[in-house]
């Protein structure tokens, strides 16, 4: 079976105050395939996406990736294939230079010295960040930020790449450049975010989530067309879309 | 400005100092720490009388900061700040200690005069060599050498994400108080209350905050040790500067410096 295959079934899951986050979600997504997972604020997107590589466990339910089920002694092999970029780049850049930051994956794999340093320099570049490399994170803009925090995540070359809000810090063009670096990504992708036009570019498929629940799963082109289904969620046409 | 972000800007000044392309920043943080520690204990070492002694010890200072291109006048700075604590220390000793020990124009000086001249110059020495040590090694490198110098690492890497995270913090303090700043048209002091509470939401931000980070670190494979893909390791330019500064500090030691030049200065008049 395929190791880029993820599989939700009946997933519940309530934080500790009593929040019910996921209620009853199941979806599969296949090897290659882009999806994006939409909804109003407070749906439920971040949960889903932190239980893909384990960070939470479902109340009840299952997560499948390839033909493993994520329990708590399998997470570490899971978070090997699976890469998260998270909503907030200064929750995913701890370490003191870029380089370092973008090199910790790599050295947790375990890789030699050289094959660290190979990805490393080759993620940054593909982000278009080497020349940052010896700085400190906390000297570089929001937007260099985020695309540091992509190659963190790149440099691990995951099977499934995950990512929450990935253009919220950016300016246009860096934004572009963010859909042309994941429209080159052949691996599966899922992403959670509010720019439709950017689901739109990169996503064949689309996750509508409402109140823990999935509110409808459909072509991205179909699903973001339907402007009754995006205002019932608090979304709007894509502005792409609104032009025609 | 509020008073907070001049502060905020000057944590990232001396950040930015340290990270210079210049002499003392490219010196093996292990040096660094040894040689001011060494150099901490030589001028500590001295007696509590001791004047002309310590007055070469001043060229450290001096050159080390041009070689790291740290301004004469942000020393200045901090010195004068914090000149208050060795005059705390010894203000009492002029009280104290009425022994005269030598005269100076028809005046007995007492001991406990010199003795707080002395403590005031050795402070002045070792919080200076101390500015420079800070302001032209990045607390990364810090981190690394006392890894490397058998410091555990569970100290290291707290130091670390403390330097990392500090920025951050002061960021969220910053935007807070602008918040509060423009609700508050212009009453400058914080009520007890409205500090308190500032203080409450800054610590839960700060906790949700690690436990965000914590789950990025366990995303890319951490397992409670954390790796570092640069080593440092000794040029020969390292082993130069210590050789000099622990040579110099010898020979200051061992040799009253200013005598002797007095005394090669006065024969050199007397001829």
């Amino acid at each position: 079976m395929s190791h880029h295959l993820v599989e939700f079934r009946d997933v519940y899951y309530s934080y500790p105050d009593g929040t019910l986050a996921l209620d009853g979600v199941s979806f599969r997504v296949l090897h290659g395939e882009s999806v994006g997972i939409v909804g109003a604020n407070g749906a439920g997107k971040s949960t889903l996406l932190l239980h893909i590589n384990g960070t939470i466990t479902p109340s009840k339910g299952s997560v499948t990736i390839g033909d493993v089920q994520i329990n708590a002694k399998n997470k570490q092999d899971i978070r090997k294939k699976v890469g998260v970029v998270f909503q907030n780049p200064d929750d995913q850049l701890f370490m003191s230079t870029v380089f370092e930051d973008v090199a910790f994956g790599p050295l947790n794999l375990g890789f030699s010295k050289d094959k660290i340093m190979d990805v490393t320099t080759g993620a940054l570049s593909q982000v278009g960040c080497l020349e940052l490399k010896d700085r400190a994170p906390h000297h570089i803009s929001n937007g260099q930020k985020s695309r540091v925090a992509i190659a963190t995540v790149l440099a691990m070359s995951p099977d499934i790449l995950v990512m929450d809000e990935p253009a919220a810090n950016l300016d246009p063009k860096s934004r572009r450049f963010l859909i042309n670096l994941l429209r080159n990504f052949y691996h599966t992708k899922i992403i959670a975010s509010h720019d439709l036009d950017l689901i739109l570019d990169v996503c064949q498929r689309c996750i509508v989530i409402k109140k823990g629940k999935i509110a409808a799963d459909k072509p991205a082109m179909e699903l973001l067309s339907d402007s009754k289904l995006l205002e019932e969620n608090n979304l709007e046409l894509p502005l792409t879309l609104q032009r025609r | 400005m509020i008073s907070f972000e001049k502060e905020y800007f000057n944590l990232g000044f001396i950040d930015k100092l340290a990270y210079k392309d210049c002499f003392m920043q490219s010196i093996d943080p292990r040096v660094k720490i040894i040689t001011t520690a060494a150099f901490t204990i030589v001028v500590v070492s001295y007696s509590k009388y001791e004047l002309t002694g310590l007055m070469p010890f001043f060229l450290f200072p001096m050159v080390c900061s041009s070689l790291g291109d740290v301004p004469i006048k942000y020393i200045l700075k901090k010195l004068i700040f914090f000149s208050i604590f060795p005059l705390l220390i010894g203000i009492f000793n002029p009280l104290i200690d009425t022994k005269p020990v030598f005269f100076f124009m028809n005046t007995s000086v007492s001991g406990g005069w010199i003795s707080l001249i002395s403590i005031f110059l050795k402070f002045q020495l070792t919080f200076s060599f101390a500015v420079i040590f800070i302001a032209t090694t990045p607390l990364p490198q810090v981190c690394a050498a006392l890894k490397r110098l058998g410091v555990p690492d569970i100290f290291t890497s707290q130091l670390m994400f403390l330097y990392r995270y500090i920025f951050v913090l002061a960021e969220e303090t910053m935007k807070m108080l602008r918040a509060r700043g423009l609700r508050t048209f212009g009453e400058a002091s914080i009520s007890m209350r409205d500090f308190i509470n500032m203080a409450a939401v800054l610590f839960i931000k700060t906790c949700e905050r690690a436990e965000r980070i914590y789950r990025a670190m366990l995303s890319r494979g951490f397992s409670n040790t954390i790796h570092s893909i640069k080593d440092i390791s000794l040029k020969s330019a390292d082993l130069l500067y210590l050789a000099i500064t622990t040579g110099l500090l010898i020979f200051f030691r061992l040799y009253d410096v200013a005598a002797l030049s007095g005394k090669a200065i006065t024969r050199g008049f007397l001829r």
